[in-house]
């Protein structure tokens, strides 16, 4: 198990390196995206100014304080508390945000499915896992929100932050076919008849 | 008939109940009740899997970076709700009482500030206020104790709410359909409603009554216990099975997949046997303010 420091955005191969159980720590840029971002940009054929090629987005819509806008705050917004949502819903968006907008490294907790997994295997990226409910101290990651786009979709805005040493993440699933929520599920799945007939009810 | 209070009642003003609704989402979005603490560490003490210890270390880190930080342990404010229990002895205008918690919600969500988590389902409009058709989700009950008002407030949040299951078995399907049901729901959530979680499991009543019976279950304290002796039993027998599934914290693997599972029952129909699923985070937040004669006390 190795652990990535990755300063983003990354190459295809930097994104092929990693594999499932490995940790990382993302250091600069991220983009915060969602449900309705995605539903947005790719059901409604919306478009971004931001260029995410190469980078990594994580399923976030943060809680954040309206402050004037300045030369260091473009954005007018900073941070109150960012965490991380259910990736499951977003599976979908998984292949348009790699195919069209060049995304390696998708941030969530939960995992995806088997069509993402395929995603990343034909296209070059990864999932990362973020402890879930822990935003408090993922806030403490985020140094600015350095710009916002379609923002009419507050709080599910498309987001630009700042990061240092954002991690350790990791890696649920790779881009060779690893995935540790399949592991997981499987194990369940077979333990699943013995659970029941303990309990009277195979 | 008089309208008048006796002497000796316990009158509220929505004034106050505005401003213990405000104080009590923030708090409980902050700091998690004790019984929470304690399971965490309960469970760190007894998981084997070492991923699933760091998982479990991070979200026991969280809880005092929240705190320190004074800053929200999760991102999700969550649909707030509010149990309201009303003594016999109160005096309280109940429709103001409504006004006045969802007044304290949206000063919360705009003076801290808190995201508003809350649209309208069709249009997906967002109003900023954390409030909207029904919500604030509001139960009222009524309890013996003459002198004292209890408003807890649940920020419930949506990964765990998303993972909610229903299905009106039938009486031959028997306790072991109501088993088999919640196992495959534990299975199914699996990493998406942020295990560690308390089940909630409602058996029995009606459709909606089932599933108000699972919130319940859900959002109880941990080491409260059903209190029918056969949902007590059930419940043990659940905790221990959903905990041998090995999905483990954040679906991750591990021993630590539920703190526990909670039960809660109600009569059914002769030729019905519901049971549904409701999921509580580990981020199991509560917050309550109990008013008597004398003051407000603030807890979980």
């Amino acid at each position: 198990m190795a652990h990535h420091i990755l300063h983003m955005p990354i190459t295809e191969a930097q994104a092929r390196a990693l594999r499932a159980g490995d940790t990382v720590t993302l250091q600069d840029t991220l983009f915060g995206i969602r449900d309705a971002t995605q539903i947005h940009m790719f059901d409604r054929g919306r478009r971004t100014r931001f260029d995410l090629s190469g980078h990594a987005v994580i399923h976030t819509a943060p809680n954040v304080r309206k402050v004037e806008r300045s030369g260091t705050n473009q954005a007018g917004y900073e941070a109150v508390c960012i965490g991380t949502t259910t990736s499951d819903r977003m599976e979908r968006f998984t292949r348009p945000l790699m195919e069209r907008e060049g995304v390696r490294l998708i941030i969530g907790k939960g995992g995806l499915r088997e069509e993402s997994a395929r995603a990343f295997q034909e296209l070059g990226g990864a999932y990362l896992a973020v402890i879930g409910g822990a935003a408090a101290l993922e806030t403490t990651w985020i140094t600015a929100i350095e710009d916002v786009d379609l923002d009419d979709l507050n709080p599910e805005s498309l987001w630009r932050f700042a990061i240092r040493d954002f991690g350790p993440l990791i890696v649920g699933m790779d881009s060779h076919g690893g995935s540790l929520y399949r592991g997981v599920q499987e194990r369940a799945a077979a333990r699943r008849a013995e659970v029941l007939a303990r309990l009277g009810a195979a | 008939m008089s309208v008048i209070a006796p002497p000796g009642r316990l009158r509220i003003t929505p004034d106050a109940i505005e401003e213990a609704a405000k104080l009590l989402y923030i708090r409980a979005l902050k700091i998690l009740p004790d019984d929470i603490k304690a399971g965490f560490h309960r469970l760190d003490a007894s998981e084997t899997d070492g991923l699933a210890k760091s998982v479990l270390a991070t979200m026991i880190e969280n809880i005092a970076v929240a705190e320190r930080t004074e800053n929200l342990l999760c991102q999700d404010t969550g649909i707030p709700i509010f149990n309201v229990e009303i003594g016999r002895d109160v005096e309280v205008d109940g429709w103001a009482l409504k006004q006045a918690i969802a007044r304290g919600t949206e000063r919360a969500t705009r003076e801290h500030p808190l995201r508003s988590s809350v649209v309208h389902p069709i249009t997906r409009v967002n109003a900023h206020s954390s409030c909207g058709a029904h919500v604030p989700v509001i139960h009222l009950d009524f309890i013996e104790a003459p002198r004292v008002l209890r408003l807890t407030m649940i920020p419930k949040g949506s990964g765990s709410e998303n993972g909610s299951f229903l299905r009106m078995l039938i009486p031959a399907d028997g306790i072991a359909g109501v088993k088999r049901f919640v196992v495959d729901a534990a299975i199914q959530a699996g990493g998406k409603v942020c295990p560690p979680t308390i089940m909630g499991v409602g058996v029995g009543g009606t459709s909606d009554l089932c599933m108000h019976l699972a919130k319940v279950a859900a959002t109880r304290p941990l080491g409260s216990v059903c209190a029918d002796p056969e949902g007590a039993k059930l419940e043990r027998e659940l905790s221990e099975a959903v905990n041998g599934l090995g999905i483990g914290p954040q679906g991750l693997g591990g021993d630590s997949t539920a703190f526990a599972v909670h039960v809660e029952v109600a009569a059914t129909h002769i030729t019905m046997n519901p049971v549904a699923v409701n999921i509580q985070c580990h981020s199991a937040r509560r917050a309550s303010a109990t008013f008597t004669p004398e003051g407000v006390e603030i807890g979980f």
